[in-house]
C-alpha cells in the first residue's frame, strides 16, 4: 500500500478512533462512576468546588447494597434469565428445525413458508403488543414468565432459521447422502451427522437470541405487572422510581447489574456473536 | 438391451411416479421428504401462528372496533383510524417517527461506515476495540437509555457541565424538556446505540473486497477518497442496503428508548407512533384505538422492505 | 447373488430428460464404467441405484429385489463419492464404523471389520486421526475403506479419483482394481475419463445426453465402436475423422476427399456400395496410421505435409495435412509413428493406413456401416 506520512495516520487514524471509543465507552463509564459515588457528591451544585469530576474518592457500595437488600432486584435477574435461557432453547430447537428443513428438504410451498417466515419479521412487537396481551389473558398466561417465553420466540425465530439456514447451505450435501446410505435414515442424517457440524452456527444463533431476549422490554412491560415477576428492564424502569424521585445511584447500580450477565455472556463469545450478526445480514 | 438411436427420437412412455413407500407407520416420516419436512416446520409455524398471525388479524378487528378494556366493542369501520389522523398529537408523533428513523439512519450509516473503514485495518489491540465497540448494541437498550437521561439531567447533567467548564454555553441546555432538543438527544442516543451494528456488519463486508482491487485503483491514481466511491462503496452497497433495511424497520417501530427518555414529553411532543399507541391502547385502555394507531406503521414499513427488494433484485441482475 | 438390473431406466427433472430409456444387466461380481461428458446422465443414473435420486419411470432391481421405493440404507450398497464425504466430526474409525454402529453390529464385529479394511488400505495407522488432518489420498483411502466394512451388496463409485493428481490418480486406479480383485463384489463405477473406464472395467458402457451409446468390452468399444460419438470418445488419442465421398468405379469402391483417396477393402466394400455418391464419415485412429513403405498397395496410402512434430518419446506424433504439395485440402490426420522417425515440419511425407482398421459411418446417423 501507499505508504503514509505520520501525521496522516495520526488524524485521519488514530485520532477519529480514539474519540469514536470514547465516545462509545463514555456512557458506561458514567454508569460506573456514578453507581459507585456517594450521593453527596452526585447531588452537589455546578458552582460547587469540584476537584474530581471524573472520578470519585469515597466510593461506596451503598447503592449496591441497597439495591440488592431493599428492592427485588435479585428476583428480577434470575427472572430475566431463566426468560432468556428458556425462549433462546426453544428458539433454536424451532429454527434448527425449520432451517433445516428449508434448507434441504424439497416440498411444495417451500419458498412460500420461507418468504412468509421472513414477513413474520416485518411485523414489529410495538404492532403487535395490544392484541396480543388481550390473547395472554385469555390463555391465562398473564403475569407469568409463560406469557414471555412463548412471544420472545416469535422475533427469535425467524433470525434463527435464516442463520441456520445460511450455515446448514455450506455444508456439502454429500455428507448427509453418504449417511443415507451408510444406514441412517434422512432424519438419522440430520441429528448425527448435520447437528454436531452445525455447532459453531448453533452457538451464535443461541447467543445472538439470548441477547435480544435480555433486551426485550414492550412485551415484559404490558405482559407483567406484579413487581417480583418483573425482568430487569422493566423493574429498573418502572420500581426504582419512588414518587417521581430518582434515585440516580441506585438506578445506576441497577443498570450496571443488569448489563454485567449479557456482558460476560457476549464476552465469551464475541467471535459467535459477530458471525451471527454478519451472518444474518448475508442471508 | 436395446440398441438406441444415437441422439434419438425419444418413444419415451413416461408412466407415473412411484408410490411412495409406507413401510409400516412410524417410519414414514423419518424418510419421506414432504413428511418430514411437515414435521419439521410445525413447531415453528405454530408458534408464529398463534402469536404473530392470529394477533395480527386480531389486531386489525380491535382498530375497526370500538373496545377499551373491560368493555368488548362493535365493529365502527374506519373511525379510530380517522380520530388519530385528526388528532394533531398522533400527526406529532408520525412525523416525529418519520424525522427521528431518517436522521438516525443518516447517522448510524455514516458514521458506522467510517468506524468500518477505521477498523478495517491492521493495528495493536484491535480485537479489544472490536469487542467493546459493541457493547452499546448488547447493553439493554433500557439501561443505557438510563445512563444517558441521567447525562442529560436537567439540573446534573454531565454533559452540560462539560460544555459550561470548556466555555461553550452560559446557560444550561434544556436537553430533556424542550421537544425540538428532545428529538435531538433521541436521534443522539439512537445512533450511539445502533451504530456498532452498521460498522461491524460493513466491516464484515468491506473484509470480503478483495484487497488488489485497492492496490490497482491506487495504482492507477485513485486517492482514498476517490477509491472508496469507485472501488469499496459500489461492493458494499448489497450489504448496506440490507443493513439499513433492518435498521429502519427497528428504529422506525422503536418504543424502549422515547418511553425511557422522555416518556413522549415535554406535553406529548416527543411521541413516536410506538409509544403513542401505548399510551393510547394500553395506559388510557383504549384497545382499539391504540392498535390503529399502532397500525398506522405497517404501511411504511411495507413500502420500505418492497423497495428495497426491487432494488436489491436490480442490482443482482 | 448381487447382479444389477436396470429397465427402461427414465429420469426427467421437470423440462430436462436426463436419463433415456437405460437397459442394462450387470452380472455378479462385475466391475462396470459408466462413462461419457459432463451430462451425459451416468451420475443421474447412479444416483437412482442409489436412491438419492426419484425414478421417473422404470425398474431398477438389486439382487431378487425391485428396489425402486426402497431408501438408500435399504438397499445394501455403499458409495464412494468424488470428494469422499468424510463426517469432519469424526475420527477415521468412527467414519468406517459409523454404517455399522447405524445397523447396530456389536461392538467386537465393528472392532474386526474396520481393522481388517484398514490393514487393506494401509491405513491402519490414522484411525485415530480426524479427516482434516489427511491428505487428499489418504481421506480417499478412508472413503474406500469406510465402503468396505459393510460388505455390501454392490459398490458405487462417483468419480472418486478426479480430484486426485495425476499421479495419485494412476497409483489409486491400480489398487482400485486389485481391491476388486479381492473383493469379488459387484462395481458401477462412473467417470468422465475414458483412461479410467478402460483400464479399470469388465464392460465399459458409454453414455451421451441420457442414451447408452454402446455396452461392451473395452477393446470391444475400441475395435468395433458402433457409432462415430463412441469411436471418437475411446481412445486417446482421439481416432481421426474426415468426410468422404463413395465413388464405385468399375467395382473398386474408393472414398475420396481433398488429397485423400483410399480403395475401401473387401470387408467394408459390399456395405458401402450403397452409399455409392454420397458422402460418409470416415475414421482412423492415429496407431493406425504408419509410414508407408514399399509393401504397402497403393490404394491405402496417401501423400501429406507435416505440420506439427509431437516428440513424446515413447512415439511421434505428426499432425499432417492431407493432400500433395497443393496443401490446400481441409483434411488433417494424426499419425503414430515410431520414435526413430525424422520429419520435419513442411516436410512432404507418405503415410499409409491398416486396412483392417478403417471405419465408416452413416453420416446422417452417425452409426456404424
Amino acid at each position: 500500500m501507499v505508504i503514509e506520512r505520520r501525521w496522516k495516520k495520526w488524524v485521519y487514524f488514530y485520532i477519529p478512533l480514539t474519540l469514536f471509543v470514547i465516545g462509545t465507552l463514555f456512557p458506561f463509564y458514567w454508569m460506573f462512576i456514578t453507581a459507585i459515588r456517594p450521593d453527596a457528591e452526585l447531588y452537589r451544585s455546578w458552582r460547587a468546588v469540584n476537584n474530581t469530576p471524573f472520578w470519585t474518592l469515597a466510593p461506596t457500595l451503598d447503592h449496591f447494597k441497597d439495591l440488592l437488600a431493599k428492592t427485588t432486584f435479585p428476583q428480577w435477574l434470575w427472572n430475566t434469565f431463566f426468560i432468556a435461557c428458556a425462549s433462546t432453547a426453544i428458539s433454536l430447537f424451532c429454527g434448527l428445525l425449520a432451517g433445516y428443513a428449508l434448507a434441504r428438504l424439497k416440498f411444495p410451498m417451500a419458498g412460500a413458508l420461507g418468504t412468509s417466515i421472513f414477513v413474520t419479521y416485518l411485523v414489529p412487537p410495538t404492532l403487535l403488543f395490544i392484541p396480543l396481551a388481550d390473547i395472554i389473558r385469555s390463555f391465562a398466561l398473564g403475569n407469568t414468565p409463560w406469557a414471555l417465553i412463548l412471544t420472545y420466540p416469535t422475533f427469535l425465530i425467524p433470525f434463527c432459521t435464516w442463520l441456520l439456514m445460511g450455515y446448514f447451505k455450506t455444508i456439502p450435501k454429500e455428507l448427509e447422502e453418504c449417511a443415507r446410505i451408510d444406514g441412517a435414515t434422512r432424519f438419522g442424517a440430520m441429528l448425527r451427522i448435520i447437528f454436531p457440524i452445525a455447532v459453531p452456527g448453533i452457538l451464535s444463533a443461541g447467543i445472538f437470541a439470548f441477547t435480544l431476549s435480555w433486551n426485550e422490554f414492550i412485551y415484559a412491560l404490558v405482559f407483567l405487572s406484579s413487581p417480583e415477576k418483573k425482568t430487569v428492564p422493566v423493574g429498573v424502569v418502572s420500581e426504582l422510581i419512588r414518587g417521581d424521585i430518582y434515585f440516580w445511584g441506585q438506578l445506576m447500580a441497577g443498570a450496571l447489574l443488569g448489563s454485567i450477565p449479557v456482558a460476560l455472556v457476549y464476552s465469551f463469545f464475541v467471535e459467535y456473536y459477530v458471525t451471527g450478526l454478519t451472518g444474518s445480514v448475508k442471508g | 438391451m436395446k440398441k438406441p438411436i444415437a441422439g434419438g427420437s425419444a418413444r419415451v412412455e413416461v408412466l407415473a411416479p412411484p408410490r411412495t413407500a409406507r413401510r409400516g407407520g412410524g417410519g414414514a416420516w423419518l424418510e419421506n421428504e414432504r413428511l418430514l419436512a411437515a414435521m419439521l416446520l410445525t413447531p415453528t409455524v405454530l408458534l408464529l401462528g398463534l402469536f404473530i398471525a392470529y394477533p395480527f388479524v386480531m389486531g386489525v378487528w380491535l382498530a375497526l372496533s370500538s373496545t377499551s378494556v373491560g368493555n368488548v366493542g362493535e365493529f365502527v369501520g374506519l373511525r379510530n383510524f380517522q380520530k388519530a389522523w385528526d388528532d394533531s398529537i398522533f400527526r406529532t408523533a408520525f412525523w416525529n417517527t418519520t424525522w427521528y428513523t431518517a436522521w438516525a439512519t443518516v447517522f448510524k450509516l455514516t458514521l458506522g461506515m467510517w468506524l468500518a473503514l477505521l477498523l478495517n485495518r491492521n493495528f495493536r489491540g484491535k480485537r479489544l476495540v472490536r469487542a467493546s465497540m459493541l457493547l452499546p448494541f448488547i447493553v439493554p437498550t433500557v439501561l443505557s437509555t438510563f445512563a444517558w437521561r441521567w447525562m442529560f439531567d436537567p439540573t446534573f447533567s454531565v454533559l452540560n457541565w462539560l460544555l459550561f467548564r470548556g466555555g461553550f454555553i452560559t446557560n444550561k441546555l434544556p436537553f430533556l424538556s424542550d421537544g425540538a432538543y428532545g428529538m435531538w438527544c433521541a436521534i443522539a442516543v439512537n445512533t450511539w446505540r445502533g451504530m456498532p451494528f452498521f460498522a461491524i456488519t460493513l466491516l464484515a463486508g468491506l473484509q470480503t473486497i478483495n484487497p488488489d482491487l485497492h492496490e490497482a485503483a491506487s495504482l492507477d491514481g485513485a486517492n482514498g477518497w476517490h477509491r472508496f466511491w469507485k472501488v469499496t462503496w459500489p461492493l458494499l452497497k448489497p450489504v448496506t442496503l440490507v443493513v439499513v433495511v433492518f435498521s429502519i424497520i427497528q428504529t422506525f417501530s422503536d418504543f424502549q428508548l422515547i418511553y425511557v427518555l422522555t416518556g413522549g414529553g415535554p406535553a406529548n411532543s416527543t411521541h413516536l407512533i410506538a409509544t403513542y399507541a401505548y399510551q393510547v391502547g394500553v395506559a388510557t385502555g383504549l384497545l382499539g384505538e391504540g392498535a390503529a394507531i399502532s397500525l398506522f406503521m405497517l404501511p411504511v414499513l411495507f413500502v420500505v422492505v418492497w423497495l428495497q427488494l426491487r432494488y436489491l433484485r436490480r442490482l443482482e441482475t | 447373488m448381487a447382479q444389477v438390473l436396470m429397465k427402461d431406466l427414465n429420469k426427467k427433472y421437470d423440462e430436462v430428460h436426463a436419463v433415456k430409456d437405460v437397459n442394462l444387466h450387470i452380472r455378479d461380481k462385475e466391475f462396470i464404467v459408466l462413462v461419457g461428458p459432463s451430462g451425459c446422465g451416468k451420475t443421474t443414473t447412479l444416483r437412482m441405484l442409489a436412491g438419492l435420486e426419484e425414478i421417473t419411470a422404470g425398474e431398477i432391481h438389486i439382487g431378487e429385489r425391485l428396489v425402486n421405493d426402497l431408501p438408500p440404507k435399504d438397499r445394501d450398497i455403499a458409495m464412494v463419492f468424488q470428494n469422499y464425504a468424510l463426517y469432519p466430526h469424526m475420527t477415521v474409525y468412527d467414519n468406517m464404523a459409523f454404517g455399522l454402529k447405524m445397523r447396530k453390529f456389536p461392538k467386537a464385529e465393528i472392532e474386526k471389520r474396520v481393522r481388517d479394511a484398514a490393514e487393506i488400505l494401509g491405513i491402519h495407522e490414522l484411525l485415530k486421526r480426524k479427516p482434516r488432518q489427511l491428505s487428499g489420498g489418504q481421506r480417499q483411502r478412508v472413503a474406500v475403506g469406510r465402503a468396505i466394512v459393510r460388505h455390501p451388496q454392490v459398490f458405487l463409485f462417483d468419480e472418486p479419483l478426479s480430484n486426485l493428481d495425476a499421479k495419485l490418480r494412476v497409483q489409486m486406479r491400480v489398487e482400485l482394481k486389485k481391491l476388486h480383485n479381492r473383493l469379488e463384489t459387484t462395481a458401477v463405477y462412473v467417470t468422465h475419463d475414458q483412461v479410467e473406464a478402460m483400464t479399470l472395467g469388465d464392460r465399459v458402457v458409454v453414455m451421451k445426453d441420457g442414451w447408452i451409446q454402446q455396452v461392451g468390452e473395452p477393446l470391444e468399444l475400441y475395435a468395433h465402436p458402433t457409432n462415430k460419438f463412441v469411436a471418437g470418445f475411446i481412445g486417446s488419442p482421439a481416432m481421426n475423422f474426415a468426410d468422404v465421398t463413395i465413388n464405385d468405379t468399375g467395382g473398386v469402391v474408393t472414398a475420396e476427399s481433398q488429397g485423400l483417396r483410399l480403395q475401401v477393402p473387401p470387408a467394408k466394400a459390399g456395405a458401402l456400395r450403397a452409399y455409392k455418391g454420397q458422402s460418409v464419415a470416415f475414421g482412423v485412429r492415429p496407431e493406425d496410421v504408419h509410414m508407408a513403405t514399399a509393401s504397402d498397395p497403393a490404394g491405402l496410402t496417401f501423400d501429406a505435409t507435416v505440420e506439427v512434430v509431437e516428440p513424446l518419446g515413447s512415439e511421434i506424433l505428426l499432425d499432417v495435412r492431407a493432400g500433395g504439395s497443393t496443401g490446400s485440402s481441409t483434411t488433417t490426420i494424426v499419425a503414430r509413428v515410431e520414435p526413430t522417425v525424422r520429419a520435419k515440419v513442411k516436410d512432404p511425407i507418405k503415410l499409409a493406413v491398416n486396412p483392417d482398421r478403417l471405419h465408416f459411418f452413416d453420416s446422417k446417423t452417425e452409426q456404424a456401416i
